[in-house]
């Protein structure tokens, strides 16, 4: 039987549908919705959570966040001029960091941070500090590599034409490579900052005081106190979505800009 | 405007003396000691073949490629000396790309004035003034507040010109100014070249228009495989060469359609 690609495509099209439907029905006989009613979905017990997720969860996973993407930025801007450094050992020192910080779970250097450094040198670092150096030095390292691709973007001939003009190295960077390579890594960039807001719950490793919960562990401790199963981290997981999509929204729209304005 | 009273005249020109230049890439050298010599207030165009050197011997001028060997001084300072204040040197080099190389995030007026106000340190009125000015001399004072990515590639280069002369050159090097341009507006860039030669400007220019050389050019100079093949006024080496690879290059140029069959 010969097809047009018009049939073709409406038979795949209906083919498709009928495993969508089957699977929806499915998930529906499959489900004990009694169960799900009450340990997950369950919202009617809630009400305690608020005002608190927002006064303390949302307002800790921001401050978190905003710490170690601060630490990160800066450190990701030195580890990008040293790895394109022309003396070797700086190159050599920003790649082993960077190797080193992107191949461990971030998780560990929580561990580390928060766990090893009392242990090994007795002194207990307030939270904020754990949370500045080991997030912000996880997250360094991959915004290096984000700022070196953005740098190494800007064409050679811009140097160039600033050298030319008579301008000292240092001063090409700061007036003319460096503002180009910033637009260039702004969608990256705000990517970077999804993640370490992601991120920012690995914290909940650490023995955090109540007043100290980000959305994670704010979540997790109303699941032992509220008796709704585990509907309150799913109100938790929604509030990260609160910060996650306007920032994807906006590096789509970074994105799109930079787009329009290539020359 | 008057030929003779253009503004470059309270800046004096400087001429360039390049000697036994050699510049290698690895084992592959392409500069195989060259002597040249500009005066002051000429104008020089390196014609030649693709490969030849030309571009990396301008470039070498004001050491945008580093040198192997020999001296190259630019007015009074000696470029080759390890101890040269380059930055110094450079505010007196115009340079003007084959790709125009305009800052994109900076406006036209923009890309005229900051490196007089970072670099010369002039106050930012007195460095639009500059800078209006030489965009008016080539033709795009009405453009001033436009970004580089709304002219077309000719005026994008004039303005690459007004910028290089806003900081008051004492020598202008041009490499391919018009080669990544569409044919209809190389006629307005040549045409502001024309008038800096007029004006006494000092121009070292890398060129394929044969036209353009042999009218303004006040000596010519063919180069093959980095080595200097022939050189003299225009008239001699454009209308009359006496080194077959000079003439063997023209005749490919002046006669693109023209099919060598014993070769092809």
């Amino acid at each position: 039987m010969a097809m047009t690609a018009r049939q073709r495509a409406k038979v795949s099209l209906y083919v498709q549908a009928g495993i969508f439907v089957v699977a929806v029905a499915a998930v529906i006989l499959a489900v004990d919705w009694k169960t799900i009613g009450t340990s997950v979905f369950n919202f009617s017990k809630i009400g305690p959570m608020f005002p608190d997720i927002f006064l303390v969860g949302l307002k800790n996973t921001l401050i978190y966040t905003a710490l170690a993407f601060v630490v990160g930025l800066s450190g990701g801007l030195l580890l990008a001029l040293m790895k394109l450094s022309s003396f070797p050992l700086y190159r050599w020192l920003a790649t082993g960091y960077i190797e080193f910080f992107r191949g461990v779970p971030a998780l560990l250097v929580f561990i580390a941070f928060g766990y090893g450094v009392p242990l090994a040198f007795g002194v207990q670092w307030d939270v904020n500090i754990v949370v500045m150096v080991s997030l912000g030095m996880v997250a360094s390292a991959y915004i290096a590599e984000t700022l070196r691709a953005g740098l190494q973007a800007v064409p050679k001939g811009q140097m160039e034409a600033a050298r030319s003009l008579g301008m000292p190295h240092w001063r090409a960077m700061i007036s003319i490579v460096i503002p180009q390579a910033f637009k260039i890594v702004l969608p990256p960039l705000t990517n970077e900052i999804i993640l370490l807001t992601k991120d920012s719950s690995l914290i909940y490793v650490l023995g955090l005081t109540a007043s100290q919960y980000e959305l994670t562990k704010f979540g997790r401790d109303g699941i032992s106190s509220l008796g709704a199963g585990l509907t309150p981290l799913l109100v938790a997981g929604a509030f990260y979505l609160v910060i996650t999509i306007p920032l994807s929204l906006l590096a789509r729209k970074f994105e799109s800009r930079s787009a329009r304005t290539k020359r | 405007m008057n030929n003779s009273t253009g503004s470059t005249s309270t800046v004096q020109a400087a001429g360039v003396n390049i000697k036994d230049l050699r510049k290698s890439y690895g084992s592959n050298e392409v500069l195989k000691g060259i002597s040249l010599t500009v005066e002051p207030g000429q104008v020089v165009c390196l014609i030649g073949p693709s490969g030849s050197g030309k571009s990396t011997l301008l470039r070498c001028v004001n050491l945008l490629e580093q040198p192997n060997g020999g001296t190259i001084n630019v007015g009074e300072f000696e470029a080759t000396d390890p101890d040269v204040d380059l930055n110094r040197m450079r505010r007196n080099v115009g340079m003007v790309f084959q790709h125009f190389n305009l800052f994109p995030h900076l406006s036209v007026l923009d890309n005229c004035t900051i490196s007089q106000i970072k670099v010369l340190k002039r106050s930012k009125s007195e460095a639009a003034e500059v800078a209006r000015h030489n965009l008016e001399r080539v033709g795009l004072g009405h453009l001033a507040d436009r970004f580089p990515d709304q002219l077309s590639g000719g005026q994008q280069q004039r303005v690459a010109i007004a910028r290089a002369l806003s900081m008051d050159p004492q020598l202008m090097l041009f490499d391919e100014p018009t080669s990544a341009l569409d044919p209809e507006t190389v006629g307005d860039v040549l045409a502001v070249m024309r008038k800096l030669a007029h004006e006494g400007m000092t121009m070292l220019v890398v060129t394929h228009e044969m036209g353009f050389a042999r009218e303004v050019a006040d000596r010519v100079v063919f180069m093959d495989a980095g080595v200097v093949v022939e050189e003299g006024p225009a008239e001699n080496v454009i209308s009359a060469p006496t080194q077959p690879r000079t003439k063997e290059f023209l005749r490919r140029v002046l006669d693109p359609t023209h099919i060598d069959v014993v070769e092809d």
